[in-house]
């Protein structure tokens, strides 16, 4: 997408800037976190965990906004987001 | 900065978790349900509505069947009955006409609630009786292995129909509003928050209510009719589901590895 | 005692149904096998653990024996479904567990009342309610009597193998046809899932029964009107006989009376069983003559117990071991025979006591009768049936009727002194 103009007012918005917690030997290994996060902050770690899964890991975490997808689409509720502050909006073209 | 950590070492993380967990028996996490299975989306979206509607946990009461889907009760901290296998719903009714206060939520699979409970079900629609019906549509009976279930599309393998299933699947929302339920709505488990959502208002309406939440099966119905895994499931459902809020019941049959359509269906002025 | 029936058709099994071949596969494939070889030709089921591998083995199978298997929606259309078709002729079977037999007991009575043979296979598991869906128990051996309302005879046998549960579906299926009565394979989740070699004979060595053919005119077929041995013969929907059949008492036309009158129904429900049961009954001995303690099990614990018989044989103890093959009816004869010259009787089930009572009532008081109980779950230690028999070998009349000894299991549960203390709670 080619944005022709920078807003002016870009500044002023601000958008929340999440953390992701992971518990992690209560993964079952199952990626929908990893593959339904909007701003791809997670990926497959390479260790095991107590279960005997590969967990996930936090690749970006700069990324995260705190929607909370991740929290709500873990079926054993091994991970969540909390709000640690706010930061600048970024376009989408500017990353 | 380290951001996989352990829940105990966050004192305000375990603020932030305190609402979720106080609906669930921690003692007892992490349950038993398959990698991705999408049972334990449900319970997470059951418990975010019974959160957001402010309900008191000593007044809810859940009643499961048997099967995987009715292992619910084990696991959310409220008064739960694990009765015996189809009679969830008769055991609910009793509960709600004895003590109206209470919230009464039923959950069950869809071998539990429409084949062996299925004569409960029409009757308890007909009777408009004040309790939610969260039925968890696997295709498959899974808990005893993969068996043939009602809803199973033609042609499908399972373990009681090794050259493929013959009959026809059950229309679970057509089934519910032709015997009078006055709330009737199909998610997928990827639709998590518009499911949950949707169980919220189906508490929240007095009558008979039902939320068909369509679910990947990994180990059974996926593995034996060569479907991949739960991420694939959960793939096929994000490009072939469609929201038709308000679609007429008797399109909704789900054929095999065909569209599969979501939304709110039904949602009548309670009273007879 | 009535006479042998002369007119049930004997012949050897169909070589399309039998799958000859050494195999080593569980007791409910072992029992699917059985079945189809038996000529079955139609299972009406639902699934439940631990039967289903058993329905899934004869669907797989089904097609190349030209039989069919439904998956009906609940136990009570199961049997239902069965009846039905036994009715239309063909040899029919239900196979479930504890939940579903209990869901199933209506079907049982109004398929004995109307005179129906049908085979339901009961792979019991342990508890009452949902129980332990994933081990054995045997506790539903009394239900398998008594289950229905009413007065009628049923046949149980126990299998102890996989491959008795192959040669005993078989036998079920030709006892089910020779009576005209239910039949019931009470084998345990041990036995069904034990995998074990099990051997299939060339179909020429294996005997199956028909029902009774009509031989008289078309029109003047009377349904219940029973021959000399006390079982009517049968013939099947569509053949031109304008059958009523009604599970109201009827008469011997069918049509429902109002009271037992001429023909006396119901006992001869009850009658069929009872008089021929010395046909029917099925039990194996070992050194009972000369023993002292005598081991009565049936079914899984049979097997447990007979390495206590041979412990305690190495102590000197004379002990001797009857093995129930059928359960119902129950041998009466022949244990108050045994009753008159041992000490005592030792009965280890998997239950709180069923079968135990059944073998005091007919030791008439001339014997003991120690019962090694277990609750379901897993089976009884060897120990304690071995301390039993050396209990039951100490002397006759230690105490009166039937004693239930302590396992070791029931006293790390229960600490001795937990008994309900008169006055309290009331």
């Amino acid at each position: 997408m080619r944005v022709l103009r920078i807003p002016l007012d870009l500044s002023k918005h601000k958008v929340p800037q999440g953390e992701v917690h992971i518990i992690v030997d209560r993964c079952k290994g199952c990626g929908y976190c990893i593959e339904y996060c909007p701003n791809d902050v997670l990926e497959v770690a390479e260790e095991f965990n107590a279960q005997g899964y590969h967990p996930p890991k936090v690749k970006n975490p700069e990324n995260c906004l705190n929607c909370g997808l991740c929290e709500v689409i873990c079926p054993d509720y091994a991970i969540f987001t909390i709000q640690i502050g706010e930061k600048e909006a970024k376009l989408a073209t500017q990353k | 900065m380290e951001h996989s950590i352990q829940i105990e070492e966050t004192i305000d993380a375990a603020e932030t978790r305190l609402s979720m967990e106080k609906w669930l028996r921690m003692d007892r996490i992490p349950h038993i349900w398959c990698t991705g299975c999408g049972i334990g989306l449900t319970v997470s979206a059951l418990v975010r509505a019974f959160d957001k509607l402010n309900l008191d946990p000593d007044q809810v009461c859940i009643v499961a069947g048997i099967g995987c889907t009715g292992r619910v009760g084990g696991y959310l901290r409220v008064d739960s009955l694990h009765v015996t296998h189809g009679r969830a719903i008769p055991v609910a009714t009793g509960i709600k006409l004895a003590k109206p206060e209470l919230t009464v939520v039923v959950i069950g699979g869809d071998g539990d609630l429409m084949s062996i409970g299925g004569n409960h079900f029409v009757h308890a629609a007909r009777r408009n009786v004040d309790i939610t019906a969260i039925c968890v549509n696997n295709f498959v009976y899974a808990m005893t292995g993969g068996q043939v279930a009602p809803t199973t599309p033609s042609p499908a393998f399972t373990n009681t129909t090794p050259y493929g299933a013959y009959e026809t699947a059950l229309n679970i929302p057509f089934l519910a509003e032709s015997a009078g339920a006055r709330y009737v709505a199909r998610w997928t488990a990827l639709h998590i928050r518009r499911m949950s959502n949707s169980m919220m208002e189906a508490i929240r309406k007095p009558g008979l209510s039902l939320v068909e939440v369509v679910s990947p099966c990994p180990m059974y119905y996926s593995r034996i009719n060569r479907l991949g895994e739960h991420l694939e499931t959960m793939k096929f459902y994000h490009e072939n589901s469609i929201i038709k809020h308000g679609e007429p019941t008797e399109n909704l049959k789900i054929d095999f590895q065909k569209q599969i359509i979501v939304g709110k269906f039904v949602d009548k002025p309670t009273g007879s | 005692m009535p006479p042998k029936s002369r007119t049930a058709l004997k012949e050897k099994a169909n070589p399309r149904d039998v799958f000859t071949g050494a195999y080593y596969i569980d007791g409910d494939v072992a029992t699917a096998y059985g079945a189809i070889a038996a000529g079955c030709k139609f299972v009406g089921g639902y699934p439940i653990t631990p039967s289903t591998e058993a329905a899934e083995a004869f669907v797989r199978r089904a097609p190349y024996a030209d039989a069919l298997f439904v998956q009906m929606e609940d136990e009570l259309a199961s049997i239902e479904t069965v009846l039905g078709a036994s009715w239309a002729g063909k040899k029919a079977m239900t196979i479930t567990s504890g939940p579903g037999y209990s869901l199933m007991m209506e079907g049982i009575g109004f398929g004995a009342a109307i005179e129906t043979p049908f085979v339901i296979v009961n792979i019991q598991r342990g508890g009452p309610s949902t129980g332990v869906p994933t081990r054995a128990g045997q506790a539903d051996i009394m239900q398998a009597k008594w289950g229905s309302h009413g007065d009628y005879g049923v046949i149980a046998i126990a299998p102890d193998s996989p491959q008795e549960c192959f040669d005993l579906t078989i036998k079920a299926f030709n006892l089910a046809e020779r009576y005209r009565a239910p039949v019931m394979l009470m084998a345990d989740e041990c036995v069904g899932h034990m995998t074990e070699k099990v051997i299939v004979p060339p179909a020429d060595q294996i005997e199956i029964e028909n029902r009774k053919a009509y031989q008289g005119p078309p029109g003047r077929y009377m349904p219940f009107k029973p021959d000399r041995d006390l079982v009517p013969p049968m013939v099947k929907a569509g053949s031109g006989n304008k059958l009523y059949i009604t599970s109201h008492l009827h008469d011997e036309k069918g049509y429902p009376v109002e009271k037992s009158g001429r023909g006396a129904f119901n006992k001869r429900l009850v009658d069929k069983i009872r008089l021929n049961a010395d046909d029917i009954i099925d039990i194996t001995e070992e050194d009972v003559e000369g023993a002292d303690v005598v081991v009565v099990a049936y079914g899984i614990a049979s097997r447990v117990a007979y390495k206590a018989v041979v412990e305690a044989k190495k102590e000197g103890i004379k002990v001797g071991n009857v093995r129930l093959i059928t359960v119902w009816p129950f041998p009466e004869k022949r244990i108050k025979e045994i009753s008159k010259r041992v000490k005592g009787f030792v009965v280890p089930e998997i239950n709180y006591g069923q079968i135990a009572f059944e073998v005091e009532r007919c030791a008439h008081g001339n014997a003991d009768v120690v019962l090694v109980p277990h609750g379901g779950a897993s089976v009884h230690n060897p120990e304690d049936i071995l301390d039993a028999i050396r209990l039951a070998a100490k002397g006759k009349g230690q105490h009166k009727g039937t004693i239930e000894f302590e396992t070791r299991l029931a006293k790390r549960i229960f600490p001795s002194g937990l008994k309900p203390k008169k006055g309290e709670g009331e």
